[in-house]
């Protein structure tokens, strides 16, 4: 009893530091290998499904936990900054789907690539991305991870092969192909995985993407982040077969609870592995958004709020973690919470950070149209003067 | 410079549009109704469904209202056999819509941004636009009119706030069509619902609840391809269409306060568009000034400089002044620069008329 009081105190010592930190600081004997089996077995799609016991260890498990409450707490946030006006433009937000964000960078590296659509904040902020830059983006601040020029949904990571952050629904998965392509052409062994929704599933590019993939065998994982609702469209309503991981028909799929943080880890490092022999694949994340589409919906018209309110209770991602550490003796109540607390003070600290930002400069307005020195520049104060200019 | 986009949003919400007094028929037997755009297109569309059992209405979202609640109690009036909801997917929307339309019916489709027409564009400009030309008029999707609200809102970012209108005017077969307050907008919808061409009808977005002005409840059209002088002058001609000619008219009230006489011209349809009206104008005034949001490279601005200069050339007593967006993508912080303001606008009269 003293014992396990006693690492426990050593635990939280180090849960407050940065992550990385964290994780390599911990005493090892505390950190043994834990094998825990997902609650949904996974289906597939002519392929064999990977095993449901899933390793992992009690210093990922409080790292999930840590990162996925982060997130949550930084959605809800710009929630509240967007109804003060302080974030324009669209805003696309992600809780209740931290656990693929999550689980999909346990089971890759860095050296993967990650293409999305709108719905960026917490991809991008797991692909090592910080808080100051996603919250000074968002208000179209100079620190932003796109300096302030894209906003919500063009958040960007390059060192972190995060390609963004696209607007408009499915246009990003045949681009997923080419980063795939030019993996594949440079044999360094790495994937891309390319997300979608499931309202982007039925665009035609996705089909288009899915040929070229199969047809010259690329390390392309094809995720289909499915959380059952196309805007305010309820899957069944658009989609004849809502499998999605079967739209590939001659494409192997597997079917994914994207509300288990182990589940999506396991099931993405064996795509990885797929991918790279076998060429794509389709994961079928099964998760669910609590916010409505955009900021402009409420969320509330095209399902209930018992529907909304028994996922938050049966399958939130976060108190999955919660009851693993819980059951498994890893960290106590109070510790959890005072995890919490701390991002959430993490979170308040980088807006006002983020605040303090200035906007971009107005020249910025008419940088990055073309590569520099080339193109039409405006000049004058009017900006009435046009002037091409040529390397 | 905010501030200033505040008032002018302020501004713009109080003006009532000076409307033309082309209505067709009727307009008095049932009343006339305050409307806001928005609900000035949901009268269209059910009039167009009560009138003709053989039109529809599809789109993303659109039996649920549709998101900016322009279709709002359609699906129930008219059941969801005639208004229903389609997948995400604007090149299967459009595409299904010619198909529908080439059966003789009147397809009213629903493209939810203007910025996510181009996945359709190959469809548009393919398959519509030359579908009665290359099968020798056996075929025709007349019957297809696709709705799309465009333009600034203030704070919509690189996808909410695009003006695409000048790729579609370079593709004959295709009419587009953009009204500027709710009676026009209920007029030139149910013209383009019932004209026999396929026409891509823009909607002005920020003005679907900023703009109210007495609307006629009863049925009727306005005409296509007739421009509109609404507001006379003796100085210079002003053309533009839809949210811009908002900002144009303030311009000519504060340079009606330095003497100078603008004279304002609502082109309605850009194409086929109505040269006889502006050139009239010009051939009055001597100068001419065109105005829209898009980008100014390559926009419509630069058809209408180049007829009139064509026509009017020995009577411009000045350059052709175009005011519109900077060639950039639409900015996200920079929205207020992009935009043609109404300074710009005055300036532009100004030095135009001072030539």
């Amino acid at each position: 009893m003293a014992l396990s009081t006693l690492s426990r105190r050593g635990l939280r010592s180090t849960l407050f530091k940065p992550l990385s930190a964290a994780v390599s600081s911990r005493p090892i004997s505390s950190d043994a290998p834990l094998t825990i089996e997902t609650s949904v077995p996974f289906t597939a799609h002519n392929c064999e499904a990977p095993s449901r016991a899933v390793t992992t260890s009690s210093s990922e498990l409080l790292s999930f936990f840590r990162q996925m409450a982060l997130m949550r707490r930084m959605e809800i946030a710009a929630d509240s900054l967007y109804k003060a006006k302080l974030i324009r433009g669209f805003c696309h937000l992600y809780d209740g789907q931290e656990a693929v964000a999550i689980g999909m960078e346990a089971g890759i590296t860095r050296k993967d690539c990650i293409i999305t659509a709108y719905r960026d904040h917490c991809t991008f902020l797991g692909r090592g991305g910080s808080l100051l830059e996603v919250f000074a983006e968002l208000m179209g601040r100079k620190d932003g991870c796109s300096k302030g020029k894209g906003g919500s949904m063009h958040f960007y990571r390059k060192e972190g092969g995060f390609y963004g952050g696209h607007g408009i629904v499915g246009a990003q998965v045949p681009l997923g192909c080419g980063l795939a392509f030019a993996q594949k052409y440079s044999k360094d062994e790495t994937v891309t995985f390319a997300l979608y929704g499931d309202g982007a599933a039925n665009q035609g590019q996705l089909f288009e993407a899915l040929n070229i993939a199969a047809l010259w065998d690329l390390p392309a994982i094809l995720v289909c982040e499915n959380n059952h609702y196309g805007m305010g469209t309820a899957e069944w309503r658009a989609a004849k077969s809502p499998a999605y991981y079967k739209r590939g028909d001659y494409v192997p799929g597997l079917k994914v609870d994207g509300m288990d943080v182990l589940a999506v880890k396991q099931a993405c490092k064996f795509a990885k592995e797929h991918a790279l022999k076998n060429g794509p694949l389709i994961l079928e994340m099964d998760t669910y958004r609590y916010h409505g589409h955009s900021m402009s919906d409420p969320g509330s018209t095209y399902r209930t709020r018992d529907e909304i309110s028994g996922v938050r209770q049966e399958r939130d991602p976060i108190e999955r973690v919660r009851k693993l550490l819980l059951s498994h003796d890893i960290a106590a109540e109070k510790e959890l919470k005072d995890i919490e607390k701390e991002v959430r003070k993490e979170v308040d600290e980088a807006i006002a950070k983020a605040k303090e930002s200035p906007v971009p400069d107005p020249s910025e307005l008419f940088s990055n149209v073309y590569v520099k020195g080339l193109g039409v520049e405006a000049f004058g104060v009017d900006r009435k003067v046009m002037r091409a200019t040529l390397p | 410079m905010s501030t200033k986009f505040g008032r002018l949003v302020s501004f713009v919400g109080k003006r009532r549009f000076s409307t033309s007094s082309s209505v067709q028929k009727g307009g008095s037997e049932q009343g006339v109704k305050s409307l806001n755009l928005c609900s000035a297109i949901n009268q269209a569309l059910h009039i167009a469904l009560d009138s003709d059992p053989r039109s529809y209405v599809f789109g993303e979202d659109v039996s649920f209202g549709g998101v900016f609640r322009c279709t709002t109690g359609l699906a129930d009036q008219f059941g969801k056999k005639r208004v229903f909801n389609t997948p995400l997917c604007e090149q299967g929307i459009v595409g299904f819509g010619i198909g529908l339309a080439a059966m003789g019916n009147r397809a009213i489709a629903e493209i939810q941004f203007a910025d996510y027409i181009f996945p359709a564009f190959d469809q548009i400009v393919n398959e519509a636009a030359k579908f009665r030309y290359r099968s020798g008029n056996q075929f025709n999707c007349g019957g297809l009119t696709i709705r799309t609200p465009y333009g600034a809102v203030g704070h919509g970012g690189h996808y909410h706030s695009q003006s695409p209108e000048a790729f579609f005017c370079h593709v004959p077969g295709i009419k587009v069509v953009i009204p500027r307050s709710p009676r026009q907008a209920k007029g030139l919808l149910l013209s383009c619902i019932r004209d026999p061409n396929p026409i891509v009808f823009f909607e002005p977005k920020w003005l679907y609840r900023l703009a109210v002005e007495e609307v006629p409840e009863d049925d009727y059209m306005l005409p296509l391809s007739e421009a509109e002088v609404i507001r006379q002058g003796s100085d210079i001609t002003l053309v533009g269409w839809g949210a811009q000619l908002s900002i144009m008219e303030q311009a000519c009230l504060d340079a009606e306060k330095e003497g100078i006489s603008c004279e304002l011209i609502d082109l309605k349809t850009l194409i086929p568009w109505d040269k006889e009206t502006v050139e009239a104008s010009v051939n009055k005034t001597g100068r001419l000034l065109v105005s829209h949001e898009a980008p100014i490279t390559g926009g419509f601005g630069a058809e209408v400089s180049a007829s009139i200069v064509e026509r009017c050339f020995s009577r411009l007593e000045a350059p052709v002044a175009r005011i519109c967006g900077l060639d950039t993508p639409f900015p996200l912080v920079f929205e207020p620069f992009y935009v043609p303001t109404k300074n710009k606008i005055l300036d532009a009269i100004k030095s135009t008329v001072k030539y």
